[in-house]
């Protein structure tokens, strides 16, 4: 434990940063709700999808989703990560590989 | 292995995996609380210590830097292992057959596609140059920076011509790149621990100003030479795997 941690336990401050939201909580929490609902809708469309190339597109889609709810829960870096993999990285690649794959059966 | 006797052991299996997972439910912690004490501490003492106020990246390159060094040899071997095997693979194929079809633009590309790939390929290098860049200040870092940066060259595809992409990003340069960004973050480790401290240890000037560009000694630089490393592996990734698709397009004879 460092010197700074110890003398802010000693002073009885709280240990958690919390960072106030600019909008009621409510509405916060209505936003969040929204996201779930709609981050699950998403799977769902993901899984229920059967044709490669729009499920790929899907996948893609579900990835800005996912990043959107990231963001909501106050985690703006995992929301970069989940954007560049998620919703561009991955899909690239499925795209690519699909193309290949549908050459070599032609 | 009879259909019925298959249903009845996923039935049991699903039925162990529910009770385990719902068994497992009702311990976890309550919705938004979070238990442990190390992000905590961890938020109120970076800062000070590190000087960077992106606090993400002074855990991913100063706290736990030795597991970020593995994550990033990961990306790297596996870049390794694509283009090890897809050269290969193209060298055997390949033969004396001609190569035109890699003047080809994409197929399908309409020159709506095209402007806007074109008009976007600025911006988004930019944007992946700043990530890499900022990942002591602010939520970025150089996996996503990398990442970034490397979309701007799969736009260029997009806006042109597999020519044009090889053109900016030849396959030798990007080769080089990727081993310069790996070996560099690998060497400030070892650096550190020349000049006599642990493995990672920061060793460089912290600056004054918390949250300056300047400022986080190696966390700064190692998020650059990560940045280059991820976009020089994606872009060998996309790359290989563009040109084995003309390849077979060429092949086939379709278009």
């Amino acid at each position: 434990m460092t010197p700074q941690v110890a003398d802010a336990l000693a002073a009885g401050q709280p240990m958690a940063v919390v960072t106030p939201y600019t909008v009621q909580p409510a509405l916060m929490d209505a936003l969040q709700v929204v996201l779930l609902i709609l981050v699950a809708a998403g799977a769902t469309v993901v899984a229920l999808t059967r044709v490669p190339v729009r499920q790929t597109v899907a996948l893609s889609a579900y990835g800005l989703l996912l990043a959107v709810l990231f963001l909501a829960f106050q985690a703006p870096d995992v929301t970069l990560s989940e954007l560049v993999v998620g919703a561009v990285a991955l899909p690239i690649l499925l795209l690519l590989a699909l193309t290949r794959v549908r050459r070599r059966e032609k | 292995m009879t259909p019925a006797l298959r249903r009845g052991m996923f039935l049991v299996g699903i039925a162990g995996f529910l009770a385990f997972y719902l068994w497992g439910l009702t311990r976890l912690p309550g919705f938004g609380r979070y238990p442990g004490p190390y992000g905590f501490v961890v938020n109120r003492i970076a800062v000070g210590q590190t000087n960077a106020t992106g606090v993400v990246s002074a855990v991913n390159f100063e706290y736990r830097g030795f597991d970020t060094v593995g994550e990033e040899f990961i990306l790297f071997a596996a870049a390794t292992g694509v283009a090890t095997v897809l050269r290969r693979l193209r060298d055997e194929q390949e033969g004396g057959r001609s190569r035109a079809a890699f003047g080809e633009s994409p197929s399908g590309t309409t020159d709506a596609i095209r402007l806007a790939s074109l008009v976007f390929v600025g911006p988004v290098a930019l944007f992946g140059w700043f990530l890499a860049s900022h990942a002591q200040t602010s939520p970025s870092g150089g996996f996503q920076g990398g990442v970034v940066l490397a979309t701007a060259f799969v736009l260029i595809y997009l806006a042109g011509q597999f020519l044009a992409f090889r053109r900016v990003s030849p396959a030798d340069l990007i080769d080089s790149v990727g081993a310069v960004g790996a070996a560099g973050f690998a060497a400030i480790g070892l650096t550190a621990v020349v000049l006599g401290f642990a493995y990672l240890y920061n060793f460089l000037p912290l600056g004054t100003v918390p949250g300056a560009v300047s400022s986080s000694g190696t966390i700064a630089l190692i998020s650059f030479f990560v940045g280059i490393e991820v976009a020089a592996a994606f872009i060998l990734i996309v790359g290989e795997l563009v040109e084995q698709t003309l390849l077979v397009r060429a092949e086939g004879g379709d278009k």
